[in-house]
């Protein structure tokens, strides 16, 4: 029997009685959001929000959007950690907005601010141009002439590329790396984001560019001394540093010598490809 | 008197495409390489747009597992799914070409999983008859938006325009010559003056409820279309998707891929029962996506819904190890979001408003809308899924018609010359337009409105009264709801300035948001029958007289016009490839399919 030949069981179903419950636990939370504009003074606000099961910092933004501030700035898209949008500083971590829930941070009050590391625009949307003008650097994915035959990759390849793949572009790694932090190296320096997209490119069996020298040379690869800050941030658990940046220093000490590499060799045991 | 604009920044290209997702990246290289200066203007960051959502992967026949796909295969599938009123001219070019836009994908550098012997594998999704989705675990779209980004930054004469919102087209006499709008954060205006423009500005699902739907997709682009005079195409279909997360209630609405069914998860109900075997005893889980969402509502509504009101969706006999490889955002989904660990527990889940069969009406070649220089591809388009749309098929849309729109756009932008005059008074009457809810006080007697009210108010009415189930009379008090909103929504006032203000922003959306709910409503009614996703519980039947139509919404002097236009018959060489399908039962073809015979050529060719 299809479904259509089935009656329905009432002409008007308001989704309310059947699909919801609101969820509000009769709760508040203070939520802090540091307000500002390029250049003026930057304040923080407190703002009173009903607490309901399982919401996320960014429900609760969206909140004070709907309910009691119109113009607070925030950048957010899909709201299911997809994006890479809605990054800020909640209590000092940089996180997702939309994947951080309020039931997991400690109770009191929650501080929202925007990412350190990027010029603000306003309230908790930073410039984050520069990500964009570096990724333009780097060489795209270069293969060889097409011999017009279905290309055959092992899935063992597609599994490693796979993790750098699965980056998101939510730039916290960039914003936390103490390297980008102190603006001397600012331009001299891709950042781990963009070392994990030279290794998707430089790991991908059928990239026939040799990417080493200008990542040493442009992206300044042996001035990041694996501290990890980047891959203790990374919302997409990326291995950032172990699976990207420590092979293409081995790789990129094939043709020069990084004091890190060895280091790296020792502790991780990876060869060079 | 003539009324001069507020001083505007002007941007000057041969192609301006709107929307950077799948659809407008592919067409802005098509452009490019056409020779064309391209500029794409997106409204939020480059990257983000909603095609980085997408889980399950791209329908392409090319047979890598399952000998028996074809294109032809592929095409009978559409045309069934769609319930046979696709324009199946698009279906026809579609079905032929995504595989080469596949393997173009791969050779730009994305990555495909792979079977045993290397080649792109391919996964079932719901009434395709054979593996046929090319995916990357369950982040296809991620991987798709990446790969045309890395490849459209790096095509000589593309300019990108991130964070700008448009908000209408220019117009030349009868032509189209470019697009107004405003940057995002500086709130700042700008004309972008252009030989052709490209509409790929997505779908709209955001005046529903419950949606997977990211906040850019309140219908732009199709709004600003229908100001321009352009036809819409078949508004009534909106689809639902069976399996959207229904709790905690921040995360409802939150897309559950069909990867899942895909890759073997069951559906119960809370007994137990595994009801898509009493629905749909052939295809089961793994049904059409209007059969599956209904099964499921029909579930609830007799009383043997999960605790928070949908079906359970279980992957827990496939394994840990393989869910956590096949489908590992879902994993991390439930995991961070309901502190579901669906390797040990079931899925909650239910249907959320997906994806917008309707949309702007294209000539399928060129992807030419009704009004001259004005292209549109992609979910903003319509035509290519008819009542339907099966799980797959808009990522192969958006790079096969994306890239068509390219071309034709390019082509036109070329042969148009030199002539892009803008004309200040239609600025001027826009800026003062967008200006207004910022204001002050309202206009007299009226309280202000507050955007985000109307918004909440607006997706209660369509979700409750134009969602999943219709009858004429909830369309009718839909139908109302959404005449007041209008009326509330011309007392919208704001607070802050111009600088990235969100509340701002909102306003467009609200009234695009309301013109294309209209739309929806009055397609909705004059579609006397259950098709596809409109399911009517006054008209259970689908109706012979419906199947050879479709519905044009288009602007007159008086208000909104909806009529229908006769729909040109599948012809005699396509026919047979129906039979191709493994879902072919003559039994259960769109009723008086069998009895009207295909027309002799040139009888009804300037339809559609
Ligand atoms: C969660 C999810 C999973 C999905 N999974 C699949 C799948 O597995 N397979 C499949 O085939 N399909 C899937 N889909 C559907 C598919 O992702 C979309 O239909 C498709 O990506 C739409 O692409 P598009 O290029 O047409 O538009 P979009 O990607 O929506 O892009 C629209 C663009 O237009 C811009 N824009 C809009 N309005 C304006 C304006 N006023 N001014 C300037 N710019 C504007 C936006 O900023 C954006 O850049 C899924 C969808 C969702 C939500
Ligand atoms: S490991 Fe390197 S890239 Fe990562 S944060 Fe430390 S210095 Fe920066
Ligand atoms: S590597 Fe991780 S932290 Fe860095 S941008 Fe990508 S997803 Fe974000
Ligand atoms: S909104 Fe997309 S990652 Fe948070």
């Amino acid at each position: 029997m299809s479904v259509l030949d089935q009656p329905a069981a009432s002409v008007h179903a308001p989704a309310e009685d059947v699909l919801t419950a609101s969820g509000l636990t009769g709760e508040m939370l203070t939520l802090r959001v540091l307000k500002g504009v390029p250049g003026g003074e930057a304040a923080e606000v407190a703002y009173q929000v009903p607490v309901v099961t399982g919401m996320v910092v960014l429900d609760a933004v969206h909140y004070v959007q709907h309910n009691l501030d119109t113009d607070l700035a925030c950048r957010w898209n899909c709201k299911a950690a997809k994006c890479g949008s809605c990054s800020a500083e909640v209590n000092g971590h940089p996180v997702l907005l939309c994947k951080t829930r309020v039931d997991d941070l400690p109770a009191g009050p929650v501080t929202v601010r925007p990412l350190k590391s990027f010029p603000l625009i306003k309230d908790l949307v930073t410039d984050v141009s520069r990500n964009y003008e570096v990724n333009r650097e780097i060489p795209p994915f270069t293969a060889a002439p097409d011999d017009g035959t279905p290309w055959r990759i092992p899935q063992q390849d597609i599994d490693r590329l796979y993790e750098f793949r699965k980056c998101i572009e939510c730039f916290l790694c960039q914003d936390v790396c103490h390297i980008l932090r102190s603006h001397d190296y600012a331009d001299r320096f891709y950042g781990p984001r963009f070392f994990v997209r030279v290794a998707s490119l430089e790991m991908h069996p059928k990239d026939v560019l040799d990417r080493r020298e200008q990542t040493r040379e442009q992206g300044g690869l042996g001035y990041c001394n694996i501290t990890k800050c980047c891959t203790e941030v990374c919302p997409e658990h990326i291995h950032i540093t172990d699976n990207a940046i420590i092979p293409l220093k081995e790789r990129v000490a094939d043709v020069h010598w990084d004091p890190v590499r060895f280091v790296g060799r020792k502790l991780f045991g990876r060869s060079g490809d | 008197m003539a009324v001069t604009p507020e001083p505007y920044d002007t941007i000057e290209c041969d192609v301006l495409v709107v929307g950077a997702g799948g659809a407008g990246m592919r067409a802005a290289i098509a452009a490019a390489e056409g020779g064309c200066s391209v500029t794409v203007v997106t409204k939020s960051l480059l990257g983000k747009a909603h095609t980085v959502m997408a889980e399950g992967g791209i329908a392409a026949g090319m047979g890598n597992l399952d000998p028996e796909d074809s294109w032809e295969v592929h095409f009978a599938d559409t045309m069934l799914g769609g319930q046979l009123i696709n324009n199946w001219r698009m279906v026809e070019l579609y079905a032929h070409e995504v595989i080469d836009r596949v393997l173009e994908l791969e050779r730009w550098g994305g990555i495909f999983d792979r079977t045993d012997d290397g080649l792109i594998m391919q996964r079932a999704f719901g009434a395709h008859s054979w593996r046929r989705l090319a995916h990357v675990g369950d982040r296809t779209g991620l991987e798709l938006i990446r790969t045309c980004q890395d490849k459209m930054v790096h095509t000589e004469g593309v300019d990108v325009c991130m964070e700008y919102t448009l908000t209408t087209l220019l117009k030349s006499g009868d032509r189209v010559c470019g697009a107004f709008g405003y940057n995002r954060n500086t709130g700042r205006f700008v004309a972008f003056k252009a030989g052709a423009v490209v509409l790929a500005s997505g779908g709209w699902g955001r005046m529903f409820r419950y949606t997977s739907n990211s906040w850019e997709c309140a219908g732009d682009g199709a709004t600003m279309a229908y100001q321009a005079g352009a036809d819409l195409l078949d508004m009534e279909f909106m689809q639902f998707h069976p399996t959207g997360m229904i709790w905690p209630p921040g995360a409802r609405g939150i897309l559950v891929t069909e990867a899942v069914r895909g890759e073997g998860g069951l559906l119960f109900n809370a007994e137990g029962t595994r009801f898509m075997l009493d629905y749909d005893p052939v295809k089961k889980e793994l049904s059409s996506r209007d059969v599956v969402a209904r099964s499921i509502y029909k579930e609830v509504q007799a009383g043997r819904g999960t605790p928070h009101g949908g079906a359970y969706l279980d992957v827990r006999h496939l394994g840990a190890d393989y869910v956590k490889r096949k489908l590992p955002s879902m994993y991390e989904q439930f995991h961070a979001l309901a502190s579901v660990d669906i390797t040990s527990q079931p899925m909650e889940v239910g249907p959320t408003i997906h994806y917008t069969m309707g949309g702007i009406r294209v000539e399928p070649e060129t992807a030419a809308t009704t009004v001259p220089g004005l292209y549109a591809a992609g979910e903003a388009a319509g035509g290519l899924h008819g009542a339907n749309r099966l799980g797959g098929n808009s990522l192969g849309d958006i790079l096969v018609f994306g890239r068509r729109a390219g071309v034709a756009a390019a082509e036109f932008a070329k042969a148009a010359g030199a002539s892009r005059a803008i004309d200040d008074a239609q600025i001027a009457a826009e800026q003062a337009d967008l200006l207004r809810p910022l204001g002050g006080e309202g206009n007299g007697a009226a309280p202000s409105e507050n955007p985000y009210k109307l918004h909440e108010d607006l997706q209660l009415a369509m979700q409750d009264d134009a969602g999943i189930g219709r009858s004429e009379e909830s369309l009718k008090r839909a139908l109302v709801t959404v005449l007041t909103l209008r009326e509330r929504s011309a007392h919208i006032r704001v607070s802050g300035g111009r600088a990235l203000n969100p509340g701002w922003h909102t306003c467009r959306e609200i009234t695009n948001m309301l013109v294309i709910s209209e739309a929806i409503i009055r397609g909705a009614i004059e579609r006397r029958e259950s098709r596809g996703s409109q399911w009517r519980f006054d008209h259970l039947d689908q109706e012979v007289e419906f199947g050879k139509i479709n519905f044009v919404t288009r602007r007159g002097d008086d208000g909104m016009r909806v009529e229908s236009v006769p729909l040109e018959p599948l012809p005699d060489r396509l026919r047979p490839l129906l039979e191709r399908s493994r879902f072919y039962d003559p039994a259960k073809l769109p009723k008086g399919y069998l009895t009207e015979s295909a027309p002799a050529a040139g009888t009804t060719g300037k339809t559609n």
